[in-house]
């Protein structure tokens, strides 16, 4: 069992409570811009934000098709909850709906992130003179981070 | 974001971020109900497991246990599918899947 320190928690309000420093709500503050500049500037990976419907063996059509009808949306949703997350990044609390933007936020960033530092299912440490180290270092802090926050919204599923 | 929480895996989609797909053409041909499309989510090494299980509740409503089993087969097979239907309806599940950042994809029962 790993340890849980609950920098997240859901109070009974349906609120969530978010203790974090203040470098670190300067990383959330900042970051948002970077993944967005790197989605604007159509990084290739920026891409994973963007997967085919269709598949690999998919109709090619197919895929156009939905990327014609869905790339807007879809842009506009991360676009939405990465400024989300950097406009809010020094409150004390959120509430459902900023969690939910706050999630997404987080996700999209590591997805960008992970794959710029081709993260691998099995990864090997890092040699401390690695030009990927700091990159990694924020890419632990914000799935650190991230899990935090799903526990805390799992707690508010509907349990059936 | 703007999901609320699915009560059924029937539940009509409710993301407010919804695009076109539901009125837009898709495709020529009809539903066959012995032929439905298959949702299918992807291992991959960013997504962590719990955010994959919280979502597999969150959009479809299932339970802890379905979802976990879910997730899993996706962490340990490589994939699973995670709803069936129609096309438009496979469509949708697709792009809410992929608003959450999952790897989503769709094809024709075989």
């Amino acid at each position: 069992m790993r340890f849980r320190s609950n920098h997240i928690r859901r109070r009974r309000d349906g609120r969530y409570e978010v203790r974090l420093s203040d470098p670190e709500r300067q990383l959330l503050k900042a970051l948002p811009s970077q993944i967005l500049d790197l989605i604007a500037s159509g990084d290739p990976s920026s891409n994973r934000l963007f997967p085919p419907a269709y598949g690999a063996e998919g109709d090619e059509n197919a895929n156009a098709e939905y990327r014609q009808l869905t790339r807007e949306s879809l842009l506009a949703h991360h676009r939405e909850a990465l400024t989300l997350l950097a406009s809010t990044a020094d409150v004390q609390d959120l509430d459902a709906e900023q969690a939910e933007e706050w999630l997404c936020a987080l996700n999209d960033a590591r997805l960008v992130l992970g794959t710029r530092l081709e993260v691998g299912e099995d990864a090997a440490p890092l040699v401390p003179d690695d030009p990927r180290t700091p990159g990694m270092a924020m890419y632990h802090w914000l799935t650190w981070l991230q899990d935090q926050l799903v526990d805390a919204m799992a707690a508010g599923l509907p349990t059936s | 974001m703007g999901c609320v929480v699915g009560t059924s895996s029937s539940a009509a989609p409710s993301c407010s971020t919804a695009p076109d797909v539901l009125d837009a053409p898709v495709g020529q041909e009809e539903v066959s109900a012995d032929r439905p499309w298959l949702v299918i989510v992807w291992n991959d090494p960013i997504n962590l497991m719990s955010y994959v299980t919280f979502v597999f509740q969150k959009l479809f409503g299932y339970s802890k246990e379905k979802a976990t089993r879910l997730m899993l087969d996706v962490h340990e097979k490589g994939k699973a599918v995670v709803s069936s239907g129609t096309r438009e309806r496979a469509e949708m599940d697709v792009f809410r899947l992929h608003e959450h950042g999952l790897w989503a994809t769709m094809e024709r029962q075989a």
